[in-house]
């Protein structure tokens, strides 16, 4: 595929896309002129507001369709991926035959972050939607040290017990403090001489790859993530570097 | 609508429940806790923090220190009101600037103590008394709706901004207000002080903010006519402090679970099971409704597997709350909708799951938490789901019911997301009012077979619980597949044993509602 492209309504470049947001004002027939002016200010034609109401004292919301002139050329976005499916058996194969050695992986939520529903769907033993979680695996030894653990606990724990990966998990993203404390991680280990020892791998409802690797993490996994594609990258990173 | 179930499996899961909590709270009435003491201290007064924002409660604690806390902090505060003469925060204060050595309470004879004490006790349970008064004629007067009453959460940081939140949740028709605190609080072991602007996932509980918002909700109750209650909550390492400043602002509701904190914030059992006892005595006098977390089994795991360890802990929640005074009107059973959406008749799987409950429970007002797990970006089929969810408590009677967001796997919500969901839940709800009442399971089909399997197994894991005892139990992974071991877990440091001559005058005060219940 190639070639500029835009959002598709019902016609290849009509452009259509759909809005929804709340203005703090009252509603009124000028609310929603006020609303069709400011959609026409973000660059939108052919806006109309399909639904306008009150919802609160003070507060509109509204349901807005238009159409976008701007277009983006998917052709020349190469989305990164981390690694390549396999299955438990494979990973398992893949880290006896190549790394000989069972490989040892830490994850926590890192700073005050207490959902631990992320990681624990990756490291445990029941996994998530059928894939097992990484304590099931015959080649991994985990620690799955829970919630709020701050990176100094981290870090000390990762130098003490030869840690080979690192799953730093942050659901909680509000003013930014997901970014702070991965950096902070990031920072940590740089600063202890640990950072090209370990994997370090970043996930999270918010977390992409793209994201990740921009903090200086060797990878991010976002929704959707299996515990066997974490567990796939791993072995295939750590795999690549013993040396053949 | 009724389900045939087994009322002898029901009467043998209480049975069990009960001797499952028997030997704890033998353990809990020998036992006290330094959060325990601070909220002691806060009834009788002690309110106010220093220059580092260090609460008084708590530093006149530690200066009483490990040795003499074990008589209780209202010996020592007694004992210095007796031999001063001036109030428990005034003595307080100065113990805690180092002005008046602890050691000026030696020697100060019991009954001097207490009789110093007394008025000062009769004064915090007159304030606690006055706010539940006060409660029932706003209820009476300005009446809620009604049931399932629609909750919803502010969650900004900014308890300013909470305020707005709420007001317009409110005008939306929310009818119960939770304002969700700050990630890590619970692992404090103190309650933060003032309003408060910065908070990460939350706004912190303080007595401040509750003031702040309860003044807000109680404007909006008279403009719109209804009571609009507010919910924070009394967990954590300060559990029972966060019952006593929520029953002195009048907060309506608190999340209040006897092994929540155990399992998912791993706080030492035995500190959990002590706090929750006395946070569960002030909650019950004070008329505020608990709301426990049955819904974290299922959030952290399978939900069809997990139904059975969610009724068997709302059996256990509910023989803790009887034995600390609790009726049951008071009891909020929590119990969630989450099974996968993928799974076919995973909605007649909730449905059983919910009427279970309601009929097992019929007094205790049930919270029903909505979909989470499976809550994706996708906030069309969010919406959908949480459709399903409001036709599920409207059907089966549930009481306390918290709006889900379509976007909850994005965002804390954004106020035109609440009134979307408010609006969702509104619909469905009226649409659907009388819709349990007008209809009935087919007997033997899946709806019953479910609720019957879910019975059945919830009382095969209570009989095991009971024959290994709870805290052994809660170490073997019988609860949510974690291990707590008794002396693990944060806070354990705060829990003491109490010495000869201990005396708490609020437990002395509130323990025979204990025997009343339910």
């Amino acid at each position: 595929m190639s070639g500029a492209i835009k959002p598709y309504g019902d016609t290849l470049g009509d452009g259509k896309v759909q809005l929804s947001f709340t203005l703090p004002i009252e509603w009124s027939e000028s609310a929603d002129e006020a609303a069709r002016q400011l959609v026409v200010k973000m660059g939108f034609s052919d806006v109309a507001v399909a639904e306008g109401r009150r919802i609160a004292n003070g507060f509109s919301f509204f349901v807005v369709y238009a159409s976008t002139p701007v277009t983006v050329d998917a052709s020349l976005i190469g989305a990164p991926s981390a690694a390549h499916a396999m299955s438990m058996e494979e990973i398992d194969a893949l880290v006896r035959e190549r790394i000989g050695r069972k490989v040892r992986v830490a994850g926590a939520c890192i700073g005050t972050d207490a959902h631990t529903v992320g990681i624990d769907a990756i490291l445990n033993m029941k996994g998530y939607k059928g894939d097992y979680g990484l304590e099931r695996y015959k080649e991994f030894e985990t620690f799955n040290l829970g919630s709020q653990i701050s990176v100094e606990q981290l870090v000390r724990f990762t130098k003490e017990n030869a840690i080979d990966a690192i799953l730093a998990s942050q659901v909680v993203t509000q003013k930014g403090s997901d970014i702070a404390n991965f950096t902070a991680l990031g920072e940590l280990l740089e600063a202890e001489g640990l950072r090209d020892d370990v994997l370090l791998i970043a996930g999270g409802p918010r977390v992409t790859n793209l994201l990740a690797t921009e903090l200086g993490y060797d990878a991010g996994f976002g929704r959707n993530t299996l515990p066997s594609d974490v567990a796939a990258f791993i072995a295939q990173r750590l795999a690549e570097r013993v040396p053949a | 609508m009724e389900l045939a179930i087994d009322g002898g499996i029901v009467t043998d899961a209480r049975r069990l429940a009960s001797a499952i909590a028997a030997p704890v709270e033998t353990f809990i009435r020998a036992h006290s806790t330094v959060a325990v003491e601070r909220a002691v201290a806060r009834l009788l007064d002690v309110d106010g923090v220093d220059s580092d924002e260090v609460p008084l409660a708590n530093l006149f604690l530690e200066r009483v220190g490990s040795e003499r806390r074990r008589l209780g902090s209202a010996a020592w505060l007694g004992a210095l009101v007796a031999e001063t003469g001036r109030t428990p925060r005034e003595v307080a204060g100065e113990v805690a600037a180092g002005r008046l050595p602890i050691e000026t309470a030696e020697g100060v004879p019991k009954e001097a103590a207490r009789a110093a004490l007394e008025p000062h006790v009769r004064r915090g349970l007159e304030r606690v008394a006055a706010r539940r008064d006060e409660r029932l004629r706003l209820l009476a007067r300005l009446p809620q709706g009604p049931a399932p009453l629609l909750y919803v959460i502010v969650a900004s940081g900014n308890i300013y901004e909470d305020r707005t939140a709420a007001v317009a949740a409110a005008e939306a028709g929310a009818q119960i207000i939770a304002v969700i605190r700050s990630t890590g609080q619970s692992l404090l072991d103190y309650v933060p002080y003032g309003a408060t602007t910065e908070g990460f996932g939350g706004t912190y509980a303080t007595q401040e903010n509750f003031r702040i918002m309860r003044e807000a909700l109680d404007a909006v109750s008279e403009r719109l006519e209804r009571y609009v209650m507010l919910t924070n909550y009394a967990s954590g390492l300060c559990m029972p402090e966060i019952a006593a400043i929520a029953a002195l602002e009048r907060l309506d509701m608190l999340l209040n679970d006897s092994m929540y904190g155990i399992l998912f914030r791993d706080i030492n059992m035995k500190r959990t099971f002590i706090d929750q006892h006395f946070s569960r005595m002030l909650n019950a006098y004070a008329g505020i409704i608990i709301n426990t977390g049955e819904d974290n089994y299922l959030t952290t795991a399978d939900a069809v597997e997990q139904a059975p360890a969610v009724l068997a802990s709302q059996f256990i929640n509910e023989e803790f709350a009887h034995r600390a005074g609790m009726p049951d009107a008071q009891i909020g059973l929590g119990d969630a909708y989450e099974i996968d959406p993928d799974l076919e008749d995973g909605f007649l799987f909730a449905v059983a799951q919910a009427q279970l409950a309601r009929q097992i429970f019929p007094a205790a007002p049930l919270k029903y938490m909505p979909p989470t797990k499976h809550m994706t970006g996708d906030i069309f089929k969010g919406h959908l789901i949480d459709a399903l969810f409001n036709l599920t408590s409207v059907m089966t009677g549930q009481t306390i019911h918290l709006c889900g967001m379509p976007t909850e796997a994005i965002h804390t919500p954004f106020l035109g997301d609440r009134a979307l969901s408010l609006e969702n839940a509104r619909y469905v709800m009226n649409t659907a009012r009388h819709f349990g009442g007008e209809i009935g399971f087919k007997p033997d089909g899946i709806v019953e077979r479910r609720a019957q399997t879910v019975l059945r197994e919830a009382h095969a894991l209570l009989e095991r619980i009971a024959s290994a005892g709870l805290m052994n139990a809660i170490e073997a992974r019988y609860f949510a597949d974690v291990s707590r071991p008794p002396d693990g877990g944060r806070g354990a440091e705060g829990v003491f044993e109490r010495a000869p001559g201990y005396w708490n005058p609020f437990e002395e005060a509130l323990a025979p509602l204990g025997s009343a219940a339910p």
